[in-house]
């Protein structure tokens, strides 16, 4: 027997099947059963939208205590908390908000025949090739016709056929057959991305989503619809027909496609990966990402991957092993003092390898250190201009206060021979103003990439590092968020883990002992760069810790908070 | 698309109706306006809302094919709706349909749920069925056009075609 609690100001007494919990005032019923772990099935409702209540899956039995008759009391059940009388009919528990002693019922006889109802129409018309469906494993459909159905139809006229296969977008396939008509996909369009280029037209069984004739659906966000879609209408060309989802592994990281960081999961099987969706982080991306951060993976899997270290003979490069050329790119730094060498770094390196680039440049006693300013596009959802997604672990790892503001005297020395020997890592600057007139000026030049490219052609020494999914780390994103990186899949050939080959180079030169865990070289990074003081590698978790004040906001998330307060999303 | 100067006035008169806010409010006054003009309503003629109310086109997609009130097909010059809800459907509007097409030279054998319209060969007539149009007592009834007929038994239908040409 609990002890009624009294109602505060913003709390209000709830009972769930039986339970009675503590909620915030204005809580939907559907939020208040998730706090109390009662599953409530729903398809058209979503808390980053708006709340149509047009699915019907998500009937409950509701009660109110009675208004007790002037003079009387409040008739009290054994727990103290006024008697609930229940409501004849089911109330939609998405759109529907709690008030105090409400009761709800999910289990309940007539909660549970609502659903088998509401299952039942939905497979009326609907097609059942979930063999062949992408969606099978994580459908809402499939799942709740399991749960909630019936198991067996009793229809028996013929179902209404639809388009099927329809290309409504670059990266989008929909099929009408499978379409539950919930508009999760419309509201998204509308709400998120202002992009209203969906709709149903038709009506009662005939009623279809559709994209207008003249506008498809090609926002650079539009992959997200494929995710909130909970059946499997909406299929991303890049994963359909490509693996069953029970047989991948999920990894929790973090795209690198700008400075935004979007927390994502990496979906791999046998090293090899098949796709990208956003993960939930309401200080970052809320629920989305964008479609080109998602389908950035492609890269890890060119042919042109790096997978050997290589030295230049004459005009072309030959294969050694790693102990060698760690050893000959050491010696021919140490040929030269201070700043006769530079290190151009890269803001797509993780903090830790940041930090052995600060270790080092202190070993070799130089001052040019810097890393490359690149900045595309952003816009007003969650895209960032600034397309390097560690811009802010170079400023304070390597205490740069306008990354790439060094850049130009760094050419001008080298072009002048002040500047001997070049360590460039991770940037194709022959792309950038370094071109072969600029960098023949050098005598030593060490470059490890990812991919061949016209920088490595022309270094001495190439070391084929790790992409963002075959590596763990730490970054920090654009509004200051420490966040970590994790490993999906290994390094293609002999490619490697970018701190080991660092580690590697530091040790070849410093001598000192070898750190063997990811984590201790963390800490030592933390103990001596203010920002992450105290902090440990395990310690930033699933959703990151903020670590520095940047005073930028992210819009996406700003509109979404708006929405909240006015009651519109539950957020 | 071209529409005509009154049309236009008209359009810009039904909008003023609304608040500025809520000029999609006029959507479908203005289809209304479109499908008397032309007959019927098409994927310009949408266009030309949307562009008119300052929305979305894929709104006005939406209600468009929404209301089986709007043809998406061209009719004939004489339009026939023959109502197939229950008390015409008893008092034999099929038969009516029936002896309608075969006087008007109709094939209605490609008529489907998306295309429900159906031409004579030489385009005078069109026609389709309708739901109830609230006249059940003196059933099976048809629209030809604006005009209203009760009790259109298949005798007398040739009859009622000889009055249009
Ligand atoms: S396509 Fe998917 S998300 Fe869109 S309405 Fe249909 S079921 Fe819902
Ligand atoms: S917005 Fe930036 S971080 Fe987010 S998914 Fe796109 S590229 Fe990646
Ligand atoms: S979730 Fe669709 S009506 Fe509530
Ligand atoms: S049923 Fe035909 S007019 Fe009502």
């Amino acid at each position: 027997m609990s002890a009624v609690k009294k109602q505060t100001e913003d709390l209000v007494n709830v009972q769930v099947d039986g339970h009675w919990i503590q909620v915030k005032k204005g809580t939907r019923m559907i939020e208040a059963c998730k706090q109390a772990s009662a599953e409530v099935p729903h398809y058209c409702y979503h808390p980053k939208l708006t709340s149509p209540g047009n699915c019907r899956m998500c009937l409950v039995e509701m009660g109110m205590p009675p208004r007790p008759a002037p003079g009387q009391e409040a008739e009290l059940d054994n727990d103290g908390h006024a008697k609930i009388s229940w409501m004849p009919r089911p109330v939609i528990a998405c759109a529907n908000s709690v008030a105090e002693g409400m009761g709800i019922r999910t289990q309940s006889t007539l909660a549970k025949e609502c659903r088998e109802g509401v299952m039942e129409f939905l497979l009326i018309n609907h097609p059942l090739d979930c063999p062949i469906c992408d969606q099978a494993g994580e459908c809402t459909l499939q799942e709740y016709s399991v749960e909630h159905g019936k198991g067996e139809s009793r229809f028996l006229e013929n179902k209404v056929k639809k388009p099927k296969n329809v290309d409504i977008g670059p990266r989008i396939r929909l099929d009408d057959e499978r379409c539950v008509l919930c508009s999760r996909c419309v509201r998204f369009t509308r709400e998120i991305v202002d992009d209203d280029v969906l709709g149903f037209v038709d009506r009662g069984s005939h009623s279809v989503l559709t994209v207008h004739p003249d506008k498809p659906l090609a926002n650079n966000y539009s992959l997200n619809t494929v995710d909130i879609c909970p059946v499997g209408a909406l299929t991303s060309n890049d994963f359909r027909f490509k693996m069953r989802v029970w047989f991948m592994r999920e990894t929790k990281s973090v795209c690198n496609g700008c400075a935004r960081g979007c927390n994502i999961l990496i979906s791999s099987r046998e090293n090899k990966i098949y796709r990208q969706t956003p993960r939930e982080n309401n200080e970052v991306n809320s629920s989305w990402m964008c479609d080109s951060g998602r389908l950035n993976y492609h890269f890890l899997e060119s042919g042109a991957r790096l997978t050997d270290p290589m030295i230049k003979k004459g005009k072309s490069h030959e294969t050694v092993d790693w102990p060698q050329a760690i050893r000959r790119a050491a010696e021919g730094l140490l040929k030269y003092k201070g700043d006769e060498i530079a290190i151009i770094a890269s803001a797509r390196m993780t903090n830790e390898e940041l930090y052995l680039v600060r270790v080092l440049a202190d070993t070799l006693g130089t001052r040019n250190v810097d890393t490359l300013k690149c900045h595309g596009e952003g816009d007003d959802y969650l895209s960032h201009e600034d397309k390097r997604p560690n811009t802010n672990g170079a400023k304070v790892i390597l205490k740069l206060s306008s990354p790439g503001s060094k850049i130009n005297s760094i050419k001008r020395d080298i072009e002048s021979g002040s500047i001997k020997a070049l360590l460039v890592y991770g940037e194709n600057i022959a792309s950038k103003g370094f071109d072969d007139g600029v960098l023949s000026n050098l005598k030593f030049l060490v470059t490890s990439h990812i991919l061949a490219n016209p920088t490595a052609k022309l270094s001495g020494i190439v070391l084929p590092g790790a992409g963002y999914a075959e590596k763990r780390g730490s970054m920090i994103n654009a509004t200051g968020r420490l966040q970590l990186l994790n490993k999906a899949i290994e390094p293609p050939g002999n490619s490697r883990d970018d701190w080991e080959i660092l580690q590697d180079l530091n040790r070849a030169m410093d001598g000192k002992d070898f750190i063997y865990e990811l984590a201790d070289l963390f800490s030592e990074m933390a103990s001596v760069v203010p920002a992450l003081k105290g902090l440990t590698l395990s310690g930033i978790g699933e959703k990151g810790v903020p670590v520095i004040e940047t005073g930028e906001t992210i819009p996406l998330l700003e509109r979404e908070a708006q929405r909240v307060k006015q009651g519109l999303i539950a957020g | 698309m071209e529409v005509s100067r009154e049309l236009n006035k008209q359009a810009n008169e039904y909008i003023s109706h609304y608040p500025n806010d809520q000029k999609r409010s006029a959507s479908l006054p203005l289809l209304h306006l479109l499908q008397q003009e032309h007959g019927y309503i098409n994927e310009e003629s949408m266009n030309w809302v949307a562009e008119k109310l300052d929305i979305e086109p894929i709104h006005v997609l939406e209600l468009g094919t929404f209301y089986p009130g709007f043809r998406q097909t061209a009719p004939g010059k004489y339009h026939i709706r023959v109502c197939r809800t229950l008390s015409c459907a008893m008092a034999g509007c099929y038969e009516t349909m029936e002896k309608f097409c075969e006087v008007a030279g109709i094939d209605r054998s490609r008529v489907t749920h998306h295309n429900p319209i159906a031409v004579s060969e030489d385009g005078k007539f069109s026609i389709e069925f309708a739901e109830c149009l609230a006249s059940c007592g003196t059933g099976p009834v048809c629209l030809i056009g604006d005009e209203f007929y009760e009790s259109v038994n298949a005798e007398n239908v040739a009859e009622l075609i000889e009055k249009y040409d």
